[in-house]
């Protein structure tokens, strides 16, 4: 199983290195939103709620992108059949792909969470930047894990783009409303305070959920 | 496998899609090491029949059973002894041939020298560094062809393998795939007389029904003609 994850993420990584299809366009929607919610909020920063919100959906909104994007090769280029002839534990591609994008997520919020701080984050980043790591980290888990479940749905069916937010909107508000709340405190007017530990908790719970179910019915996903 | 037990073996074997009949009742045996060529109009059966062998459609009536392995339900024993070639290349056009092949090796569990092996023997050794997408599609098919056998299968199924392929490629791919690689071979066909060259049995179809099974020296061209009136 190690073996097939690492050859479909290696796979992954070289088709997103040469086409730049996924990363770059989530990178320029964040950072074109923060430039959005700026101008159209009409304040200079944002703290507390406000600002966990804006972040959160916002990354969310991003993530879709690329779960739209996620098996597209596969689909169009004969991946699957290819995956499919193979000798191999089906559920190895769900894997990889979940990691493949928990990665893309990574790399979007290198600029993206720079980029909130600079256009609309009142309170400091450096004080909060441990805790929002650890949430964002769960968060990503949770896109990551949903997001490759749904877009695996989504490619079978002619509305994949319409399909994807469809689904993968509802199975993400938890997502959402954990992230915010436990960065909420994070992002405090008068300094950073402690993580919402009960949120993270609940964003931890949600994540193993999806991993377990999505790790039962992937195997089904692929059948004709 | 025991020796005396078929390759491949339908028995009433069928697919739909929707409330359309693809293959209707189909029935044979092929032996270890024969060769069956299947001719047929557009939308007679011929790749549904391949694709079903190829465990990437689940049969909806009747047994088939492929190196001894009942399908769907033992499909991941025969995979990885089973070289599908179809329409589709099955290659990333983005990637280039080598790391196409290498992708597909690591799938299979084979040695990346494998990789260099069969890029020599379909003659793209020259051109293995150069996306697919920017390859003439006789190249694209050679590539096709050193994926399929890249993990050197007992069966192979082959759709249509010679299309887009000129004379000298020809003779390059048929060690690996024609009837001397020595492998059982299920192929299509829209060729009457090149298709049963190397053919040990025949069969025709017609709207996802067999309308004649007989060995390959016993067809006329006739009969074939027939087939697509």
């Amino acid at each position: 199983m190690r073996r097939t994850v690492a050859a479909l993420l290696a796979k992954d990584l070289a088709l997103e290195l040469r086409t730049r299809e996924s990363v770059p366009a989530m990178v320029l929607f964040t950072v074109t939103t923060y430039v959005i919610f700026h101008f159209g909020l009409d304040r200079n920063s944002v703290d507390g709620d406000l600002a966990a919100g804006v972040l959160c959906v916002t990354l969310l909104f991003a993530a879709i992108l690329g779960i739209n994007r996620l098996f597209v090769a596969e689909h169009e280029q004969g991946g699957f059949d290819g995956f499919l002839l193979a000798p191999v534990d089906r559920t190895a591609l769900f894997v990889a792909k979940a990691i493949g994008l928990f990665a893309f997520l990574c790399v979007v919020e290198l600029v993206a969470v720079p980029a909130f701080a600079i256009l609309l984050l009142g309170p400091s980043l450096t004080q909060a930047l441990p805790g929002l790591v650890a949430v964002l980290l769960a968060a990503n888990a949770g896109i990551a894990v949903v997001g490759t479940l749904v877009a695996a749905l989504a490619i079978q069916t002619r509305a994949r783009d319409l399909m994807v937010p469809l689904l993968a909107l509802p199975l993400l508000v938890p997502v959402v409303l954990g992230a915010s709340r436990a960065t909420a405190p994070l992002f405090a007017a008068g300094g950073a305070g402690a993580l919402a530990g009960n949120w993270m908790a609940m964003l931890a719970l949600y994540d193993l959920l999806f991993a377990l179910i999505a790790y039962a019915v992937f195997d089904f996903l692929l059948e004709d | 496998m025991p020796d005396s037990e078929p390759a491949v073996s339908l028995r009433g074997a069928g697919r739909r899609y929707g409330e359309r009949a693809a293959l209707r009742d189909v029935s044979l045996d092929l032996a270890v090491g024969q060769t069956l060529v299947v001719f047929g109009p557009n939308g007679a059966g011929k790749t549904t029949l391949l694709r079903m062998l190829a465990t990437l459609l689940r049969p909806h009536a009747g047994e088939v059973r492929v190196l001894g392995s009942a399908l769907p339900d033992d499909g991941y024993a025969v995979r990885g002894r089973i070289g599908f070639l179809g329409h589709e290349p099955l290659l990333y056009r983005e990637l280039s041939g080598r790391e196409n092949l290498r992708f597909h090796a690591r799938l299979h569990g084979v040695a990346t020298e494998r990789v260099e092996v069969v890029l020599e023997h379909v003659g793209m050794h020259r051109r293995a560094d150069d996306p697919v997408a920017e390859l003439s599609r006789g190249m694209v098919q050679r590539l096709a062809v050193a994926r399929a056998v890249l993990h050197e299968p007992e069966l192979l199924l082959l759709d249509e393998p010679l299309a887009n392929l000129d004379p000298a490629a020809i003779a390059r791919v048929q060690p690996l795939i024609g009837a001397s690689s020595g492998r059982t071979r299920v192929l299509t066909s829209h060729d009457p007389v090149g298709g049963l060259v190397g053919a040990d049995v025949a069969l025709g179809l017609k709207a996802a029904r067999v309308q004649w099974l007989a060995p390959a020296a016993e067809i006329t061209l006739a009969k074939i003609a027939a087939l697509y009136a």
